[in-house]
């Protein structure tokens, strides 16, 4: 966090919605941060290279596009494999995201999670198999929570 | 959708160009011209096949955020998922299939404040509210393949 200045967080603010669709996009940023458009992209260049922005382009929605079946799925997975599994589920293609977060048990024992995207349900649950398959052991259970509406979905907001 | 629509969306989810004019970029590796894209680009936002063209950001890097969940009572689901769904800080918000039926991500610009909104949430909807921030991650995002039927 520290390594943003006031002006990286105001262009963080200003393409958090997306870049204008205009033929100079980086210079109507610029216009809205204060600064100049060639130093609103030496900093996305700089904030992509050091991993804060993890990629520029356009962000798909896989519901409109007919990926209808989005499954959370939910692992149970015991601490001390957690890195382990993470490393296995995290490098599948077909994973978009995949996260370690805490535990509640005993309603919610499950640690590790992958979402996945299907445009039909048998096609999810092959997927959600070929991830049980690669976890083999290190899952204890698991669960498939898929989206039945998408109530809200914007981009970052801070 | 036509070919060129789907190779906008399959082959530019990473490495937008970062120049003057990146449409035009764009336009060159497609063959095209840059108002072509620029048309393309605002007819599949308009029409919500694309959320947005932008930079995706770590998580964390910018401010806090969370996942969190709430066990609704199915009677009362429409009006706590409008009062979730009501918080700016709220980005996303999906109805699942589980006794935890409402899954929402908060981000802030502070940890602190990401509690405050779900304290907040807690206080207005009187239930109790599963926070599962991110602990680690483990892929890196280099958008998704389309695989078109």
């Amino acid at each position: 966090m520290s390594i943003l200045d006031d002006i990286d967080r105001a262009i963080v603010r200003a393409t958090q919605d997306g870049l204008p669709l205009v033929e100079r996009p980086y210079h109507a940023v610029a216009e809205v941060v204060g600064t100049a458009p060639e130093d609103v992209m030496a900093r996305m260049e700089r904030l992509l290279a050091a991993g804060v922005i993890r990629r520029i382009g356009l962000v798909p929605n896989h519901y409109a596009l007919g990926y209808r079946f989005n499954g959370m799925t939910v692992w149970d997975v015991a601490d001390t494999d957690i890195s382990e599994a993470g490393r296995l589920v995290g490098g599948l293609d077909f994973v978009s995201h995949c996260y370690h977060r805490p535990r509640h048990p005993p309603e919610w024992p499950y640690s590790l999670f992958a979402m996945i995207h299907a445009r039909e349900r048998d096609a999810a649950d092959a997927l959600v198999a070929e991830i049980a398959t690669v976890l083999g052991s290190l899952s204890r259970g698991h669960l498939v929570l898929f989206s039945s509406r998408i109530l809200k979905k914007t981009g970052l907001r801070v | 959708m036509d070919t060129l629509d789907r190779r906008l969306l399959n082959e530019f989810q990473q490495d937008f160009p970062l120049v003057a004019r990146p449409y035009a970029a764009v336009a060159e590796r497609l063959g095209v011209d840059e108002a072509e894209v620029l048309d393309r680009l605002a007819r599949l936002s308009r029409g919500g096949m694309v959320s947005r063209v932008g930079a995706v950001f770590r998580p964390h890097a910018v401010g806090g955020s969370t996942l969190a969940a709430l066990a609704v009572p199915p009677d009362e689901l429409e009006r706590i998922a409008a009062l979730v769904s009501s918080y700016c800080e709220v980005n996303h918000n999906y109805q699942r299939e589980h006794r935890l039926n409402l899954w929402f991500v908060v981000t802030a610009p502070s940890a602190e404040a990401v509690q405050a909104v779900l304290a907040d949430i807690a206080a207005r909807t009187d239930l109790d509210v599963l926070d599962l921030p991110l602990v680690e991650h483990f892929h890196i995002d280099l958008g998704f393949d389309l695989k078109w039927s």
